[in-house]
């Protein structure tokens, strides 16, 4: 059936069941919630035993591995990640088959997994994302399950309602203690925040925290608590943290992008929610840091100070609560390695849970305190939905990440674009692929002019009376077209390949496999 | 002005999205000898077809004593952009030689009242010390600009960051566009990292008398304009001074007084031309 936003999704898809279907952003929310959440397991050590474990394969043989279980991740690692390859290999050689990985992104460094899927090892996948040779696997049908992308809220909702149901949570940390004491902000492999593992460890049936740098108890501080976890284990490296932004946190050089920033950046002074005491987030890399840069000169020309920033945190955000721009940060995921002594000295940068930051399950997520936030998008269509997993070619590679989590939320959602990257327009009638509704997006911004959504008009007024170059997103597509023309939509195979998830677990939209030449 | 390789696509297509105030579509040095055909024949069907926003549309064309001069000349002047701009002028001679072609151009294909203007660019010894007559030559010379790079290089000295070298080209080219009340723009700033020494490139450049800048990326437009534009305390002064003017007008008083300071007609014209850049109307 079409859905409300008018993508065809199915009632029941194979391998993955029932479909409840998406029917508002605040649809489901808005009312009681007729759902349980499931109670921790139960678990128990004995006094004085140790937990240390000799060697990472003796820890997962401890935690009864078994076909069809369940194997969480965080990917606060990102590209440097060695923990994710080198248990799902260890499971494949002992002949464990239909995992479910459920990895809270899955990012290049996961190329690797593409032969255990294709030898049945893993079975499912739940990811915010999926790049790389995986997503092009993935496009090309190689799972029989479809994939699940889910939101980060969404997926710390799965968690508590036993939607992924945990039978092993895989924890690396860049310090840790012999009890399980651990954290991501020192150590030699520090990473910042591990705010994604937090939610997995309080539902996990068994827990394994892997760290190269095991020092005296007690860890301090620790992000995660020992009574959490069942197992620890030292192994020569988690990963690599020079690898966990590439590029992404320093203000881009180019032209295309800042002018973007700058438009984005006005149009937020203009919109009548920039204001002493606001809340901003803004993504990593490209545009969407870079108006960042612009805020903060206005700021400090305008005397304004933020109450808090929160997300993905990059060493910008945290250069602006040390000039007292904000006065705190709430941190799930570090987007640079430098951003972890902030993490640990800084009493205002503050690490918090999946669930806290975006969980539409709980009485208090940060995102729906959230005043602005800026977003990328790898395409948008002129009813302001937004793609951010599949590419012009119809493959997956993008994540969900905190996107309809933080559109969600905010009393001002800016989505900044360029209008065509290379021959391809960005403004689509449709969408190929929509994880974030617009109904949730307020500004769409690109170099060609500023697209404001007709359900805000005031908006739209306050714009054009700033003298701020505000155009009608139809318009705006037609001008694009007149300069690349309308490209031909990949071809797709009837397969689905992966179910779109919204936060609040309705399914929005499927991803059909692309037809190989 | 942002300068814009000839025979950049994707640089053409955008060129006029970053707010310059004009865009000067370069077939001279940005392109090379053999992609001047390319870039000829891709500045020409944009011109025809691009959105350029609104931004003044310049062509720098090669010199007619190059292969590429005539062809350039022959392809852009139908198309009769804002202006083209001409490389190393140094006399009337080289202005008399460009204008009668362009005229025959134009009259060829029956353009009868054209509107292209021409930029004479200083870039030699003998351009400056010919600046005078350059820029009083013709009425189609509406401005002249410096060229840094091919000055210093003529002059056989290094472009330094500073500029001394060009003090002197920089004060004469000045002189001959205001004696001729034509607008004058100065050479780029190489470094495009520099913020810092662009600011204080244009804010010295300014205070010379100079119109505008070119520029070579688009991320220097914002520092120029941010040096152009007057601030709010010129702007509120400016209309204070705007204000008591016109009361004294209607009063018989030509010279007045505010806060204890002369107001003449040179100041109230200064006041003038601060509301006409921030768009005031009084």
């Amino acid at each position: 059936m079409k859905n409300i936003l008018g993508f065809d999704v199915p009632d029941f898809i194979e391998g993955f069941g029932e479909v409840e279907h998406f029917t508002g952003s605040w649809n489901k929310l808005k009312n009681s919630i007729d759902e349980q959440i499931i109670a921790p397991p139960v678990k128990n050590t004995l006094a004085h035993t140790s937990k240390m474990r000799d060697s990472l394969e003796a820890a997962i043989d401890a935690c009864n591995p078994h076909d069809g279980m369940t194997v969480t991740f965080h990917h606060h690692l990102r590209e440097g990640d060695y923990i994710v390859e080198k248990v799902m290999f260890y499971l494949a050689s002992k002949g464990i088959k239909d995992i479910t990985l459920a990895s809270s992104s899955l990012t290049g460094a996961h190329d690797c997994l593409v032969p255990l899927i294709k030898d049945g090892t893993i079975g499912q996948i739940f990811s915010s994302g999926i790049r790389g040779e995986l997503g092009k696997a993935v496009s090309n049908g190689v799972m029989k399950k479809p994939v699940v992308i889910h939101s980060h809220g969404g997926r710390a909702r799965a968690i508590k309602t036993g939607r992924i149901n945990i039978d092993l949570a895989i924890i690396a940390a860049s310090a840790a203690d012999c009890e399980g004491n651990c954290t991501g902000s020192y150590g030699p492999s520090a990473f910042g925040s591990i705010g994604y593992a937090m939610i997995d460890v309080e539902y996990a049936k068994k827990t394994i925290v892997v760290s190269d740098n095991i020092i005296e108890y007690p860890c301090i501080p620790a992000s995660i608590r020992q009574h959490y976890i069942d197992h620890v284990v030292k192994v020569d490296s988690i990963g690599d943290p020079s690898k966990i932004a590439t590029g992404t946190t320093r203000i881009t050089k180019s032209p295309m992008d800042l002018r973007i920033a700058e438009m984005a950046a006005d149009a937020i002074e203009h919109s009548g929610v920039y204001k002493e005491g606001y809340s901003f987030q803004v993504g990593a890399g490209g545009a969407s840091l870079a108006v960042a840069k612009f805020m903060r000169d206005k700021m400090k020309k305008q005397d304004i100070k933020g109450s808090f920033m929160i997300g993905g945190v990059t060493s910008y955000c945290v250069d602006m609560l040390e000039e007292g721009l904000f006065g705190a940060i709430f941190d799930v995921q570090s987007f640079d390695a430098a951003v972890s002594t902030s993490v640990y000295g800084n009493r205002n940068h503050i690490e918090i849970s999946s669930d806290q930051y975006a969980s539409p399950y709980n009485c208090g997520c940060m995102t729906n305190k959230l005043d602005i936030v800026v977003l990328g998008a790898l395409e948008v269509d002129v009813d302001f939905n937004v793609n951010v997993i599949t590419g012009a070619d119809g493959v997956v590679r993008g994540a969900s990440g905190g996107h309809s989590d933080t559109a969600a939320g905010a009393k001002l959602t800016v989505v900044v674009c360029p209008s065509f990257r290379g021959r391809l327009p960005m403004i689509k009638q449709k969408v190929q692929n929509v994880v974030t509704p617009g109904d949730t997006v307020d500004l769409i911004v690109t170099e060609r002019g500023i697209c404001v959504n007709p359900n805000s008009p005031n908006l739209s007024q306050k714009l054009k009376e700033a003298g701020l170059k505000v155009v009608d997103i139809n318009d705006l597509k037609k001008e694009v077209d007149g300069i690349t023309g309308i490209p031909v939509e990949p071809e797709h195979t009837e397969q689905i390949v992966g179910v779109i998830e919204y936060r609040d677990g309705t399914i929005m939209d499927v991803i059909r496999g692309v037809k190989t030449k | 002005m942002l300068y814009i390789p000839g025979n950049n696509p994707a640089m053409l297509l955008q060129g006029g999205v970053y707010g310059a105030d004009g865009l000067l579509l370069d077939l001279e040095d940005a392109v090379a000898l053999n992609q001047k055909d390319a870039a000829r024949i891709l500045v020409r069907n944009l011109i025809k077809t691009n959105n350029f926003y609104g931004c003044e549309v310049t062509v720098r064309l090669n010199h007619l004593d190059t292969p590429f001069g005539m062809a350039d000349l022959e392809e852009i002047v139908p198309l009769q952009p804002d202006a083209i701009r001409y490389p190393k002028t140094e006399s009337v001679e080289d202005l008399k030689r460009l204008i009668s072609i362009v005229e025959e151009i134009e009259k060829k294909h029956n353009i009868e009242n054209p509107k292209m203007t021409i930029h004479a660019m200083i870039e030699t010894a003998m351009g400056v010390q010919n600046v005078f007559e350059i820029a009083a030559y013709s009425k189609r010379v509406d401005c002249i600009t410096i060229g840094g790079q091919d000055l210093t290089a003529d002059m056989n000295v290094v472009k330094t960051k500073e500029g001394r070298e060009l003090d002197f080209a920089r004060n004469r080219i000045v002189m001959a566009a205001k004696a001729n009340k034509i607008d004058v723009i100065d050479t780029v700033y190489a470094d495009v990292d520099d913020d810092e020494g662009l600011r204080q490139e244009t804010e010295m450049i300014k205070g010379l008398g100079y119109s505008g800048k070119a520029v070579i990326n688009p991320r220097q437009i914002g520092v120029i304009h941010d040096v152009y534009n007057p601030t709010e305390e010129e702007i509120r002064k400016a209309v204070r001074i705007i204000k008591e003017f016109k009361k004294n007008k209607e009063a018989g008083i030509g010279v007045f007084a505010i806060d204890g300071k002369m107001i003449d007609a040179p100041v109230v014209a200064r006041a003038q031309y601060v509301l006409e850049v921030a768009d005031i109307e009084l």
